[in-house]
């Protein structure tokens, strides 16, 4: 059996790990989640803001990490409208405009008595900048030098919510979803850091570990990949339990269920590897 | 043929015919919208108010196929299709590299580009350099809204010139020249990083690191938990500066602190590798969504 596994195609492998995350998917299967402190502290900052309060959504993510990303910026999205926020779209990475619309469809499709047909005076979305962490800089000191316009082109002294914003030091949150570079770590280097910036953010997995240092002094909380979001939508909906009737604002946690099963899967593996390496060195075979 | 191939092919066959099959028997894979009446009125401030409208396209789950004013979107339909041929393109390296991978990978590369250039040109150059400075001349042809009057703004003029500067290195003489932006821009870079990283991540996480090894609560009660935490960054930090501190020999006490660093080092490389393993399952189980869920609406 163990002389099997030592010459076992990689493939089966990739075989089990599809069956580990498709069956799960296809049952719906979901497991009950508690939200750890982390993720509150972000609960907490976007809904003891007053209703109406000035929100920036920083999506900076593309479609390659929707899988990971989407849920969690659909949950703040949900979460800043059930607030009625006042909501600033902007993004540093060119594909990340197709990802601000969805949460404006969102916006305007699940919660259209607050949001539909008031783009500039309830959301705007300011589209996307080159420049990287330039962007940041400029936006965090004199938005206007960096965004003269919106992404339709109207000038942003012409839009009710844009006219009277200097910067965006005169927002109440700056909420952000990344995917990497320019993306969370910046706007805590150039933006929340330096000038006290309420920031909150969903990242990555793999930037998680990057940006757990800066919590809570220089950041006030982060959604740590999916588990961040499933958390963060189990958040949401024990406050807001008409939620539990819709199942997009259930994403995270119905991802949560193939994650259970992977992960039990690989702990096997690796569990399986580790006796097969040990029994090869007992039978002396050659690394 | 090798057994294992010949057992793989037709695994693929199966699970390919039978995702044709689920798609046959089932019918999905079918875009639905609504249409959306849109009515805007101009804001130009010398000319008399006109009214434009049109329409938008709202997605709609297929269940109200046959409520009125709901169509098929043939558009969004080929776009699903074409969406899910990707997807199962790219899956298809797991198999082994192939031509359809290949040409995939090459698909998404370079639309992806062609997309970012396309944004950037949009809302950079025409936005932020051509309206800066010709304003009149942007009015006219890009932003109606734009005020008119507006003074062009001659600072602009500099990152054009570094812009042409650095195209340079495309001509055949001189191209020695795109050293100069190049120089400008790394310096820039440089001197904006090194204040915000001194601040943030040098001074800022000294800051952060600056803590009471026991933590009392209001009531004078010892918190346990708080206390631990805060000893075992401490002693994290502490540790794993000691490890990577060369200017004395790793001998005695120092060996047996850096031994620990490493020890606190390799654990954050596994927190950050079990981090990267759930990303990757949670991009896995969105495709998979995608194809079940969008395409085969199982």
């Amino acid at each position: 059996m163990l002389q099997f596994l030592q010459t076992l195609d990689r493939r089966w492998i990739f075989l089990l790990m599809f069956i580990a995350v498709a069956v799960p998917l296809i049952m719906g299967t979901t497991f009950p989640e508690k939200p750890s402190d982390q993720v509150l502290s972000v609960f907490d900052a976007v809904d003891n803001l007053p209703d109406g309060s000035n929100v920036v959504m920083a999506w900076d993510y593309d479609p390659a990490s929707e899988g990971e990303l989407q849920p969690m910026a659909s949950a703040f999205t949900r979460h800043c409208a059930l607030k009625k926020h006042n909501l600033y779209f902007m993004t540093l990475w060119p594909q990340g405009i197709p990802m601000i619309q969805r949460s404006i469809d969102l916006l305007e499709s699940e919660y259209p008595e607050t949001y539909k047909g008031k783009y500039g005076t309830k959301f705007v979305n300011l589209g996307f900048r080159a420049g990287n962490e330039g962007v940041i800089k400029l936006v965090v000191e004199d938005l206007k030098k960096s965004y003269s316009s919106d992404i339709r082109g109207t000038n942003l002294d012409n839009i009710p919510l844009t006219k009277n914003l200097k910067n965006i030091q005169q927002v109440d949150l700056l909420c952000n979803v990344s995917a990497g570079y320019p993306g969370s770590k910046e706007w805590v280097l150039y933006g929340s850091s330096p000038f006290d910036i309420p920031t909150v953010v969903g990242c990555t997995g793999v930037q998680a570990p990057i940006m757990l240092p800066y919590i809570p002094q220089q950041l006030t909380g982060m959604l740590a990949a999916i588990k961040g979001a499933a958390e963060y939508e189990q958040a949401i909906i024990n406050h807001y339990p008409e939620l539990n009737e819709i199942p997009a604002a259930k994403e995270g946690l119905k991802r949560m269920g193939p994650q259970l099963v992977a992960h039990v899967l690989l702990i096997s593996l690796i569990a399986l590897g580790n006796v097969i390496y040990f029994w090869e060195r007992k039978q002396g075979t050659p690394q | 043929m090798k057994q294992s191939t010949l057992i793989w092919t037709l695994l693929m066959v199966f699970g390919g015919l039978s995702l044709v099959a689920i798609q046959l028997y089932r019918g999905k894979g079918e875009v639905y919208v609504r249409e959306v009446p849109v009515e805007a009125k101009s804001s130009l401030p010398d000319s008399p108010e006109q009214t434009y409208r049109w329409s938008t396209y709202q997605q709609v789950p297929e269940k109200e196929k046959d409520t009125p004013g709901v169509s098929l979107s043939l558009s969004r339909t080929i776009g699903l299709w074409v969406a899910a041929f990707c997807t199962l393109a790219i899956f298809s390296f797991l198999y082994g590299d192939n031509p359809l991978y290949k040409f995939t990978e090459s698909v998404f590369v370079g639309v992806s580009a062609a997309y970012a250039m396309v944004v950037a040109f949009w809302t950079e150059i025409v936005t932020n350099l051509f309206a800066k400075l010709l304003p009149d001349l942007a009015r006219i042809s890009f932003f109606p809204d734009m005020e008119s009057g507006t003074q062009a703004n001659w600072l602009y003029l500099i990152p054009l010139v570094l812009s042409v500067l650095l195209l340079w290195r495309l001509a055949p003489k001189g191209n020695w020249i795109a050293r100069w932006p190049l120089a400008f821009f790394i310096g820039a870079t440089a001197g904006i990083r090194l204040i915000s990283y001194l601040e943030t991540d040098f001074i800022g996480q000294i800051q952060n690191t600056i803590m009471p090894f026991i933590v009392f609560s209001a009531d004078g009660s010892l918190l346990w938990i708080k206390s631990m935490r805060n000893t075992i960054v401490i002693v994290g930090v502490l540790s794993c500066m000691v490890y990577f501190f060369f200017s004395v020999e790793h001998e005695g006490i120092v060996k047996y602190i850096s031994r620990l660093g490493i020890w606190f080092l390799m654990v954050t490389f596994g927190a950050s590798f079990a981090y990267t393993v759930m990303g990757r399952i949670a991009l896995l189980s969105g495709r998979l969504d995608f194809l079940f869920n969008n395409w085969l609406g199982i």
